[in-house]
């Protein structure tokens, strides 16, 4: 747009004590904590000497945290394949006009609205392994001892008490994933399926050949989303599980919690939060990067 | 349009500066108020803490407590809010604290304590305490917290039912342990209950099971760094604890401390070690000693009595100093205990209790701590500093797990390197 | 798309035992919130309630009554502000163009993508220095803080949409570029606003980690950190856990009932194109 030099220039001055806050208290601080994470403050008061990639070491050494890194590894595996294909699923079925579609939509959707820490209180209940699920199975004459997320069972590296979070989770953002979807899917040209129909190409392949390729973008996007959100993932397992016996409902935000907020362990925490930032950065800035150089061209 | 936009904005504007009035001047406000944080919010301790409140509200009826509670067991909850707030020059006016380690090497040595030797000195009670509970409250010469009460560690509780139906005698050592919970096993009942959905209950345990092997003068020596983990006993005392858990309760992942507790009152369990605390959840529930529960030292302790204590102390910049000088002395009296610790199920840190005003078990638990050798309590912060306990906790996670003793002792001995005082 | 009729009945009944799916969960915090509390037993969580009692409900609200107030006075001015700075923002970036500008977009971006852990401690350390740390005041501005990234990224979306004819129109009948703003683009943000407005409201009412770090009194924290502390307590009384993480839950899921179609917007933003 035309704008006037005067004008340009203040807009900068209006943007620019905002934009100051905001980069202060993003990369100010994340800075502060990365200088943290380089000292040896471990208890109540501030100790700033530097003891280099001590803590970084010493993280990467204790079991806590490489199973955190384990158990991060596959919950967003898992949450990621079900939100996808699930959603995908969901998706389709509303797509396919069958009555009564913003009921089910209504439906399939509403569980985002609420808190993690409200799917957290509800699901523990749910998994409780003597008063949920369990005893539902047992009302029905079956004998269940699966101990949920209590269970410390565990195969190949995947802790199976992850499966309790992992559905609560994927409870909640399968709408997330089926409404991204179904977004995509009304941008579908008719005229393309309808083409394909003419041509005798049945639902299984028009859905092959024509729609998945088409949203494969959209895929992509969905998966940044939600991987970036299981990276970070801290209310759900705080209030529905904790850290678990042997660690194994914990992840990396649980710990930096814990050991910062209650071990007083100041340096270890940042250190974790700056791994947890490395990972999270690898994912969404290519991405970043690449949407917004789409967007400006 | 734009008008109703315009007057969103100020009513938010108007919202926030209010907030922020409030905010800045709820201190002043509560001028004549007492906040006591503590974790205590259900049970026997919510209803002694609420006897100690009465007892205050009688002498001082114009101040008003505000009962800061945080959910949580053994307060890890607590510790934290607490922890942040101190940091944020937001202390709460007096805070609940074991006594021993956790106050001193925490709050003290930090320098955010005020001392209170004063308070015990103008009451003219230095001389009602213990001389050894007295050196566990004091930093360099002066006392720091008021103990409102003594707990016992090393206690096991037992389901009399059970053991009369198979002609047991609670276990005096180890391996009477291991022979009635075999008898228990056989009969398809879980020997132990554990809720160790909070981990400190496993260390709970493991430190009985260290001073059977022990005693109490090495116990002492490994809490102080002067014994190495991979001594001969304390290997034998992880032996023994990870054969224990071969008799436990399989939901013990997923239960609390108080609910393993209640296994054994309800006959689901035979044993569970715990503090006696228990008694004071017990009562609140209306299970009857000797019915329902009753108690021995945990096998091959007795003798020996693991204390913790909680206490009371005066952070500085607490908002309303002289009324927390009120709370301390009312906490270090003995009308002030003498309510607080029969309901809680716990004894009084002084030495002139009531004893009338105490159950059969606390009665036995005052002849105890009167005659018994004294030790501190590890899983309670009594004797080790905070980020040692934390770590041991961690280590202990995994252990109930995997039960690698060469693994754990590893480990212990790596955490003691780092955190025993040098 | 037409199919066949067999497949049709195929995906009603997949359809309705998804939304089985869904709902139960539902089933069972409503049916144990209406027990009372002598019926709340251990094994009869799934049995339907028998004696209907409010008993949950009136204990939830003594004890949660003041959270949900501190829940409102907290997202609401959060909500507006972020509608205020969201707007200037993208405004500016979708219309002015100077040095660098999508590079400092970017960067303002990424800082909705940030896990808050690694500005924690800063953010703790900072709150108590300028006096709000421990107050509703202090959670407040750094909703706000942290809440512009997404503000300001939906604004610009919608900004960048409008024809920059529009606008120019405004300039010839002599309007500098806060006067366009003023009066002929604010006029037509109302979408936007709401859709930035209830997706402030949503995340700021569910957010937990923000809160349970930086309120710590009881009489201060918003609901969520409320009932996470009540869910912690040892007794089991179901009845009113369910309760209140109903009560937690119904205001944002009313907003999402009642403007589901801008909350939809709003979460759809969030995957960066709009």
């Amino acid at each position: 747009m035309y704008c006037a030099k005067k004008d340009r220039r203040i807009a900068v001055l209006i943007l620019l004590p905002m934009l100051l806050v905001l980069f202060i208290f993003v990369y100010g601080f994340i800075a502060w904590s990365l200088r943290i994470s380089f000292t040896d403050w471990n208890s109540i008061l501030p100790n700033m000497t530097s003891v280099g990639f001590e803590n970084y070491q010493r993280l990467f050494s204790s079991q806590r945290f490489q199973t955190d890194i384990r158990n991060t590894i596959f919950f967003t595996l898992f949450f990621l394949v079900i939100c996808i294909v699930g959603g995908f699923f969901l998706s389709y079925l509303l797509y396919s006009k069958l009555r009564g579609e913003s009921f089910l939509r209504t439906i399939y959707l509403f569980p985002l609205s609420l808190s993690f820490v409200v799917t957290g209180v509800l699901w523990r209940w749910i998994f409780s392994p003597e008063v949920g699920i369990n005893s539902l199975f047992r009302m029905m004459g079956f004998e269940a001892t699966f101990g949920w997320f209590t269970s410390t069972y565990s195969i190949g590296g995947f802790n199976v008490a992850l499966i309790a979070l992992i559905i609560a989770a994927s409870w909640q953002y399968l709408g997330y994933t089926m409404a991204m979807f179904l977004a995509g899917l009304r941008g579908i040209p008719d005229q393309l399926i309808e083409s394909a129909q003419i041509d005798g190409a049945g639902e299984l392949a028009i859905t092959w050949y024509i729609i998945l390729p088409l949203i494969k973008p959209i895929t992509f996007s969905a998966m940044i989303v939600l991987g970036h959100i299981s990276l970070k993932i801290f209310d759900l397992a705080y209030v529905m599980t904790g850290k678990g016996p042997a660690f194994v409902t914990d992840f990396p935000g649980l710990f930096m919690f814990e050991t910062t907020f209650r071990g007083n362990h100041y340096a270890e925490g940042a250190a974790i939060s700056i791994i947890m930032l490395i990972l999270v950065a690898v994912v969404i800035v290519p991405y970043l990067i690449s949407t917004l150089r789409g967007d400006s061209e | 349009m734009k008008k109703r936009i315009m007057v969103g904005l100020l009513v938010a504007l108007m919202a926030t500066t209010m907030i922020f009035a409030q905010g800045t001047s709820d201190a002043k406000a509560e001028s004549n108020t007492l906040e006591i944080f503590s974790w205590w919010t259900a049970g026997g301790e919510a209803d002694g803490l609420e006897a100690m409140y009465n007892e205050f509200h009688r002498q001082y009826p114009g101040i008003e407590i505000i009962n800061a509670t945080v959910a949580g067991g053994a307060g890890t909850n607590a510790k934290a809010v607490l922890a942040t707030r101190m940091q944020g020059g937001n202390p709460p006016d007096s805070f609940q604290v074991h006594a021993g380690h956790e106050l001193i090497d925490t709050w003290v040595v930090s320098g955010f304590m005020e001392p209170v030797t004063f308070v015990l000195e103008d009451a003219g009670y230095m001389d009602k305490f213990p001389e050894d509970v007295i050196d566990i409250i004091s930093y360099e010469g002066e006392v720091y917290s008021i103990p409102v009460n003594i707990h016992r560690s090393n206690v096991m509780w037992y389901s009399p039912k059970l053991f009369a139906r198979f002609n047991l005698q609670p276990p005096k050592t180890m391996a009477d342990f291991f022979r009635v919970a075999e008898v228990f096993k056989a009969n398809g009942i879980p020997a132990l209950a554990l809720g160790d959905n909070e981990i400190w209950a496993a260390t709970h345990l493991l430190e009985s099971v260290i001073l059977a092997h022990t005693g109490p003068d090495k116990y002492n020596a490994l809490w102080e760094g002067n014994v190495m983990w991979n001594d001969a006993q304390v290997r034998s005392a992880l032996n023994d604890f990870a054969k224990m858990m071969g008799y436990i309760n399989r939901d013990h992942a997923a239960l609390a401390n108080m609910d393993a507790a209640g296994y054994v009152a309800e006959g689901k369990a035979a044993m569970n070690v715990m503090g006696d605390w228990a008694a004071g959840y017990y009562y609140s529930q209306g299970f009857k000693q000797g019915e329902d529960w009753d108690w021995v030292p945990t096998p091959g302790t007795s003798g020996n009595f693991i204390m913790l204590s909680d206490s009371f102390g005066l952070p500085k910049n607490a908002p309303n100093r002289d009324n927390v000088i009120k709370w301390l002395t009312l906490c270090a009296s003995k009308e002030g205990q003498d309510a607080f610790n029969p309901i809680k199920g716990s004894i009084p840190s002084r030495i002139d209790g009531d004893r009338s005003k105490y159950d059969r078990y606390l009665n036995a638990a005052m002849d105890d701590f009167a005659s018994n050798a004294i030790v501190p309590s590890v899983a309670h912060g009594a004797a080790i500093s905070e980020p040692w306990l934390t770590r041991i906790n961690d280590i202990m996670s995994v252990f109930v797990t995997d039960l690698n003793v060469d693994k754990a002792i590893t480990e212990f001995q790596a955490a003691a390197d780092r955190y025993a005082p040098k | 798309m037409i199919t066949k009729k067999s497949s049709k009945i195929l995906k009603y009944t997949l359809a309705y035992i998804a939304v089985l799916l869904f709902v139960f969960p539902l089933y069972v915090i409503i049916n144990n919130s209406l027990k009372p509390f002598a019926d709340v037993r251990i094994s009869e969580m799934w049995i339907p309630a028998q004696n209907l009692s409010f008993e949950g409900y009136a204990e939830a609200f003594v004890k949660l009554g003041q959270n949900i107030q501190n829940s409102f006075m907290l997202v609401i001015p959060v909500s507006l502000f972020s509608v205020m700075f969201g707007a200037i923002i993208g405004f500016i970036f979708a219309k002015v163009k100077f040095k660098y500008s999508n590079t400092i977009f970017a960067l303002v971006i990424f800082g909705m993508f940030i896990p808050y852990q690694s500005i924690l401690i800063p953010l703790v350390r900072t709150m108590n220095t300028i006096g709000l740390y421990g107050h509703l005041s202090g959670l407040m501005v750094t909703h706000v803080i942290y809440g512009l990234p997404i503000s300001s990224l939906m604004f610009r979306n919608y900004y960048a949409k409008l024809p920059d004819e529009l606008l120019e129109a405004g300039m010839i009948d002599g309007l500098r570029l806060v006067g366009v703003f003023r009066k002929v683009v604010v006029p037509i943000s109302l979408p936007t606003m709401v859709v930035v407005l209830i997706w402030q409201f949503t995340s700021v009412w569910n957010d937990f980690l923000f809160a349970v770090v930086l309120t710590q009194r009881p009489s201060i924290q918003p609901i969520t950190v409320a009932l996470q502390n009540l869910a912690g307590t040892q007794v089991i009384e179901w009845n009113v856990q369910m309760a209140g993480a109903l009560i937690a839950a119904i205001p944002t899921l009313l907003v999402y009932i009642f403007l589901g179609k801008y909350f939809i917007q709003g979460l759809l933003s969030g995957s960066v194109k709009g």
